[in-house]
């Protein structure tokens, strides 16, 4: 009789649980179908973690940098911890979470995030988050992160987050219950197309250009982390024309970087070294750099890592090699499907392109 | 008691409060009766009933209502 | 603490956990440390108000009870020697020193209530009649905080006070007991407004851990919830819209803004009050029910037998009876009775108190002028009805309709429809506009909107309407069920799997199509601070 209650109880439970662990996998929002920059974070904890360069940063890491050139021209292995608005906390913690798998010998952070000091949106927090696996790096990032709406609870169950969206559940929410299909080459998020930069606004004026107490709080602990590790930190600066980048933020950083000793490169103002060229190398008038463009700042990159770090070139390594040989070929694939798909026949040519042959 | 009854019969003709229990569980009489009621005996009887006697136990039948009565009786 | 948050929740298990936990004798007082905490994390000057009429109640009663049994042994000592007058004198001298103290004590407290709540009220009446006679003279509002629930519990407090005096309920000689009572948390937020003899048995009595009282709670509090959150929250945008931009919405607008309200505030109101008496029914302690049925009411005055029944019964027995029972209102009645005719007599102290009973339940439910216009205007159609009683004897007599389905019908949705045109008052809250836009209805002329579509450009989609709908359809079929008995017995009964997929599929539905979470306010319990 006793056994039988039991059983009643422990059948019962294991019902409950894992119909709403199927039910909570289902209605999560599937990013790789839809926002491909929400599924970023979560692709690191596939790779084999043996990498000499990890970025941290927003989109001006993950849409600019592309880690399949830094390998063919320099045999660097690096990979791009990027999201949506990562903010400087969040880039924080996502190098400590790195740090739990390895331990690379430079960490490159992208320093637009700076501007902000608090919780900005919910969506974004999501987006980077969501990706992360749990850890005390994780719980803090959530802590650091969440606005004055959010509760931790729902980024433990995200059921709890997404519990409406059953009224929109659709074939990829199905087939991605435990399936995500790779969206980034090494954290790098592939564009091809092209829209020029023309007319770039100016920034407007801000009532106060100092960085945040918290924004600096966090560069702090990235540097002091790197140190004690004994990681080279390299801030740069992408070349996205927009969101704008204040002279008076430039000098703040200059004075950072020079009081910790750490190598900072504004790409906004290397152009003509790197040869980029807005009107072709953008593919969102000036946010973003598309391939072209990343691949240009990427070879720029490369020289200075290979000159200033004296990272070795790991080409003749036969396993690495051999990852990056799929790798690339992924990489190239995707490349040729992307031109077809904008530049493959005329329904889909922009005007930009047109220009582009002619 | 049938002073009492008369009463009740006046307000209620279609019950038979001879033998009805449940006056207040029931809901036959609402507050406004039971006003009226205390109006009533208060001036045929010469008694006050006063708010604290008031309880659906002192009302629920004809035969608790004539307890009450004679209870208060008793006391002037 | 809202009802429908996570920290809300885990207070909730806190509660119940340790309640098992700890020795039982130990159970009340862990309540009562609950309580506090609970009124605590809402607003720690709040301690100070509640700590005061527990207090003051906690004293009066005791006094009053002290000179109760000084009486009683008087007069049990001096049986023989003392004559009848002597001791219905002493008895008189005696009942007058308990209502000095009584008095006192009311005062206080409803002075209390009326400082933090109505003297802001006062004051823009003042200056409203300061410019009327020209005057620039202006006073400035007071920044009081409304402590949570403070009608709630000053009310249960007075009623306990006023039953001691009455010799109803024994002076309670623990203070911490009656702290409590007063403070107890789950019907701190919007009642019910419990009696001590009801509450106090229950409420300091040891419980041991019982499977079916505990699941039987708990399953109240899910269907509360239901109630709460997936019908009431999700209607709210729709009723919010419609209340508020009072220039795009009239005429028919008005008219399902009404109905709106109406299907919100009972599943908003007797949902909540379902969470609270579901709490308390998992802690081993009987709530007394607030509601029964009230939209299945054939007339208002029955309605109000059967909504919000804790506070209609407290202006019945506290205020209603005292008033027309009293002495001065009989002589009255007498009076009148001889000099305006038998008819007009009898019906004063019926009409006064009730009068007063009225404006009593304008005032309690808000400190402005639309609650009070509310509160008599049910007074006025209760009155009207009451008048009408003959009328309709006679329509009876003629056409045999009483008790068939379909008068039984439409007697109900008259009620409903009543109930709700004098609730506008209390969504425009403002009386000139209420007045304004009810007239809309009959002058506006836009009842296409009903089937144009319009309503789904009011914050509600079409999944919101049928997810309504759906809810609507499963509260009227638990209402009917109701009437031959509890549902929760009648599920019980079901063998395991069964049971199983009723709560658990409840369950779901309230986590998936509840309103909450982002994109959603969860919106304050509309008896909050009442």
């Amino acid at each position: 009789m006793k056994k039988r209650k039991i059983m009643k109880i422990a059948g019962t439970a294991v019902i409950v649980l894992a119909s709403l662990y199927l039910l909570q996998r289902l209605l999560v929002p599937k990013y790789y179908a839809d926002v491909v920059e929400g599924a970023l974070i979560a692709e690191y904890y596939q790779e084999e973690k043996d990498h000499d360069v990890i970025f941290i940063g927003d989109c001006e890491v993950y849409e600019n940098f592309s880690p399949a050139v830094l390998w063919e021209e320099y045999g660097i292995n690096s990979y791009i911890r990027g999201s949506a608005q990562q903010l400087i906390w969040q880039s924080y913690y996502l190098l400590e979470d790195t740090l739990r798998y390895e331990k690379p010998k430079v960490v490159i952070f992208n320093v637009l995030s700076m501007q902000y000091n608090e919780p900005q949106r919910e969506a974004y927090n999501r987006m980077t988050l969501e990706g992360m696996r749990w850890s005390m790096s994780k719980v803090n990032a959530i802590r650091a992160s969440m606005t004055g709406e959010e509760h931790f609870l729902d980024y433990v169950f995200p059921l709890l987050r997404y519990h409406s969206r059953w009224s929109e559940v659709g074939a990829e929410d199905v087939a991605g219950m435990f399936y995500a299909p790779k969206v980034s080459h090494n954290g790098y998020y592939m564009r091809v197309d092209v829209k020029p930069a023309e007319n770039v606004p100016e920034g407007r004026i801000l009532a106060d250009y100092r960085f945040g107490e918290n924004a600096y709080d966090y560069l702090d602990r990235i540097t002091k982390l790197c140190k004690e590790n004994g990681i080279t930190l390299i801030l740069v600066k992408a070349p996205s024309l927009y969101p704008y980048w204040y002279e008076e933020w430039e000098v703040q950083m200059e004075e950072y970087a020079e009081e910790n000793g750490l190598l900072y490169i504004n790409f906004l103002d290397l152009v003509e070294e790197t040869g980029l060229d807005f009107s072709t190398d953008t593919y969102d008038a000036g946010l973003h750099l598309n391939l072209s463009g990343a691949e240009k700042i990427t070879r720029y990159l490369g020289k200075v890592l290979a000159e200033e770090t004296g990272l070795p070139d790991r080409r003749g390594e036969e396993h690495l090699s051999e990852i990056w040989e799929e790798k690339i070929d992924a990489y190239e694939q995707e490349k040729e499907e992307q031109y077809e798909k904008n530049y493959g026949n005329d329904d889909n040519g922009s005007a930009s392109f047109s220009r582009l042959r002619g | 008691m049938e002073e009492l009854l008369e009463i009740l019969g006046d307000l209620h003709p279609e019950v038979d409060f001879e033998t009805c229990e449940g006056l207040i569980d029931n809901k036959i009489l609402d507050s406004f009766d039971i006003v009226s009621i205390i109006s009533e005996i208060n001036d045929r009887f010469d008694i006050t009933v006063s708010a604290e006697k008031i309880t659906p136990e002192n009302f629920n039948s004809a035969k608790a209502i004539y307890a009450l009565i004679r209870e208060l009786e008793d006391e002037e | 603490m809202l009802f429908t948050s996570y920290e809300f929740l885990g207070f909730l298990a806190a509660v119940f956990l340790m309640y098992y936990l700890v020795p039982k004798r130990f159970q009340w007082g862990l309540l009562l440390v609950f309580s506090y905490l609970f009124y605590f994390i809402a607003g720690p000057s709040y301690l100070l108000y509640i700590a005061a009429t527990t207090v003051t109640v906690y004293f009066t009663a005791c006094r009053i009870g002290k000179i109760g049994e000084i009486q009683k042994a008087y007069i049990k000592a001096g049986k023989e020697t003392l004559s009848k007058e002597e001791r219905k004198a002493y008895k008189e001298k005696m009942k007058g020193r308990q209502w000095k103290w009584l008095l006192a004590c009311l005062l206080l407290n409803l002075g209390i209530l009326a400082v933090v709540k109505y003297t802001n009220f006062a004051i823009s009446n003042v200056n409203g009649l300061l410019r009327f006679a020209g005057s620039a003279k202006q006073f400035g509002f007071l920044d009081i905080a409304l402590p949570m629930g403070i009608s709630f519990y000053t009310f249960q407090a007075l009623g306990y006070l006023i039953d001691v005096y009455r010799g109803t309920v024994p002076a309670e000689k623990n203070p911490f007991k009656l702290a409590l009572f007063v403070s107890f948390f789950p019907q701190l937020v919007q009642g019910p407004i419990s009696r001590f003899g009801d509450l106090a048995k229950s409420l300091f009595s040891q419980h041991a851990f019982c499977g079916k009282t505990v699941s039987y709670g708990l399953q109240r509090i899910l269907w509360g919830y239901f109630k709460k959150m997936v019908v009431a929250d999700r209607i709210l945008a729709g009723v919010n819209t419609l209340i508020r931009d009072t220039d795009a919405y009239r005429g028919a607008y008005v008219f399902v803004g009404m109905l709106f309200y109406a299907l919100e505030l009972y599943a908003d109101f007797t949902g909540g009050i379902d969470i609270t008496i579901g709490i308390a029914e998992t802690l081993g302690i009987t709530v007394k029910e607030n509601f029964n049925r009230p939209y299945f009411s054939k007339s208002i005055k029955e309605y109000w037998r059967r909504w919000h029944i804790t506070m209609g019964t407290w202006f019945t027995d506290y205020i209603f009876y005292p008033i027309s029972v009293c002495k001065p209102m009989l002589k009255f009645s007498r009076f009148a009775r001889a000099h305006f005719g038998e008819a007009v007599g009898k019906r004063m102290p019926v009409y006064l108190s009730s009068f007063a009973v009225w404006l009593a339940t304008g005032v309690w439910h808000g400190a402005s002028w639309n609650f009070i216009v509310w509160g008599l205007g049910n007074w006025a159609v209760i009155m009207v009805s009451q008048e009408l009683e003959p009328l309709y004897a006679r329509f009876h007599k003629r056409f045999p309709v009483q008790g068939k389905f379909g008068f039984k019908l439409f007697q109900v949705i008259r009620t409903v429809l009543l109930m709700s045109c004098l609730r506008t008052f209390d969504c425009y809250r403002n009386v000139l506009l209420t007045f304004r836009m009810f007239g809309t209805m009959f002058t506006e002329g836009n009842w296409q909107i009903l089937w144009d579509g319009s309503l789904l450009r009011i914050g509600l989609g079409g999944l919101d309407y049928i997810l309504l709908a759906l809810g609507v359809l499963l509260l009227t079929a638990v209402s009917l069920l109701q009437r031959s008995g509890s549902v929760r017995d009648k599920i019980a009964a079901k063998p395991y799997p069964v049971r199983f997929l009723v709560w658990y599929g409840l369950f779901l539905v309230v986590l998936l199509a509840g309103a909450y979470g982002a994109g959603y306010d969860a919106s304050q319990f509309i008896y909050n601070q009442f």
